[in-house]
């Protein structure tokens, strides 16, 4: 099992979980369980052609999938898949 | 070279080998700009005047509220009202006499945004909206100055340092902002008061490191706090050979749009017209506005209303240029016919807010102020 960690700003999508413990071999397949157990967190995380989108990376540990091979990333049994979308607030 | 009252001032950084008089020299030369003195901006500003960052320039154009209080804790009750940067200012200067503050009472713009951060070393985004981030950024690119960068959202929040040289910058992270609405702002999200001071303190920390060259600066690495399970993580943070940072195409554009932020046009005004009695009622209440005399100079010689400036209808087109499009406007004549007219010029030359006062100064002579003569 892999974790997924839920941002604040997304957790409202996956009934307030902060993360979630998913079975997988790849990125691509551990968000897709992810997205299926909570349709919500869809189309915050991807845009109308499936992809990611641009102002939320996903990390597999510390690295950032981008710069991995992206879906296709291997994950491993006790990996942490960090979800960070860009957040805005400061002057507020 | 440190004043006797600096060294007594700054003697627990003076002992420290770490910073020295060579360190606290180097924050006496530094020159900071603080964007944003709200919930951010407010702990990196007092804590760089109390280390002795000899000039700390602040970008804010907001006025404090009570809902400021929170969490912006540079304000205080009494401050209510008053600008920000006003405010700001006289904290800073009670902590710190010997810092120069530079207060800069404008938004960023594309326009202005070079011109303002050419003079800093260093720049520290404490804003609170995406346009304005991604300004900030591609402005650091393009003047070469690090970005200590911080945000926050509810009970978390991130920092780095951008565009530090050979460092990422902010679009090597996110290449765009999220579209409107799908992620939610801190006015509508909400955010725990105490952590703009946990993540704040994070970049003058960061600022302070950067002056003294020393440590490891966070350049390459976003660090993630969460204050509910009170735990940091950091993640790794690359340039991104595509980013136009690398491939030397930076320019500042239009971040509204860039941002998906259509501006709404303003809706025609409905009213074009006001009556002399409601002019009083605005010179009353000191409302901001400007009472335009198109008569000519003569008949103004007459008689005249108080408050108002003559430009005689046929100069308009050609002083145009001395007013500004955006203020309030309110035109008179004799009657209200050639005022009408110096409505239209001035609306067909997009000034949105101009009102023609019915019935010319004659009406204001039988409405409001008899001693004006009709003629
Ligand atoms: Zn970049």
């Amino acid at each position: 099992m892999a974790k997924i960690l839920i941002p604040t700003p997304l957790r409202q999508y996956a009934e307030k979980n902060n993360s979630v413990d998913v079975a997988a071999g790849t990125v691509g397949e551990a968000l897709a369980s992810l997205t299926t157990q909570f349709p919500d967190l869809r189309k915050n995380l991807f845009n109308d052609e499936g992809k990611l989108r641009s102002f939320v990376n996903v990390y597999v540990n510390d690295e950032d999938i981008r710069y991995l091979q992206k879906d296709a990333t291997p994950v491993a049994d006790g990996d942490t898949i960090s979800i960070v979308p860009s957040i805005a607030g400061g002057r507020c | 070279m440190l004043t006797q009252e600096e060294v007594s001032r700054y003697s627990r950084h003076l002992i420290m080998p770490e910073v020295g008089v060579e360190g606290q020299e180097k924050l006496k030369a530094a020159k900071v700009l603080l964007i944003g003195t709200g919930g951010l901006g407010a702990p990196v500003a007092m804590y760089l005047a109390a280390a002795g960052v000899g000039t700390i320039g602040l970008v804010d154009f907001d006025v404090v509220d009570v809902s400021n209080l929170q969490r912006q804790v540079i304000h205080g009750t009494k401050d209510i009202g008053k600008k920000k940067i006003d405010s700001a200012e006289e904290t800073m200067r009670d902590i710190n006499p010997l810092v120069k503050i530079i207060k800069h009472d404008v938004a960023l713009t594309s326009e202005n945004a070079l011109d303002i951060m050419r003079d800093y070393d260093i720049i520290a985004d404490g804003t609170d909206n995406f346009p304005t981030r991604f300004l900030i950024n591609d402005a650091c690119v393009l003047l070469n100055k690090p970005n200590v960068y911080a945000s926050i959202f509810r009970f978390e929040g991130q920092a780095t340092i951008f565009a530090a040289e050979g460092g990422p910058c902010y679009r090597c992270l996110y290449p765009e902002p999220p579209p409107p609405g799908l992620v939610p702002s801190c006015a509508e999200g909400g955010v725990l008061g105490i952590l703009p001071g946990v993540v704040g303190l994070i970049q003058a920390t960061e600022v302070v490191k950067l002056i003294l060259g020393a440590g490891e600066p966070l350049i390459g690495r976003l660090l993630l706090y969460d204050a509910l399970a009170m735990r940091f993580r950091e993640l790794k943070l690359r340039k991104n050979p595509e980013c136009v940072c690398a491939t030397g195409e930076m320019k500042l554009i239009d971040y509204d749009h860039f941002c998906g932020i259509v501006k709404q046009p303003e809706p025609p005004p409905l009213v074009n017209e006001i009556g002399p009695k409601e002019v009083k009622a605005m010179i009353d209440e000191r409302k901001d506005f400007i009472l335009i005399d198109v008569r000519e100079p003569h008949e103004f010689q007459i008689g005249r209303i108080p408050t108002s400036n003559l430009i005689p209808l046929g100069d308009l087109p050609k002083r145009m240029a001395e007013l500004d499009p955006n203020a309030q406007y309110v035109l008179h004549c004799k009657m209200g016919g050639r005022s009408a007219k110096g409505c239209d010029v001035l609306r067909a030359a997009g000034f949105k807010r101009v009102l023609n006062m019915t019935g010319g100064i004659t009406a204001w002579s039988e409405q409001v102020d008899p001693s004006v003569p009709k003629y």
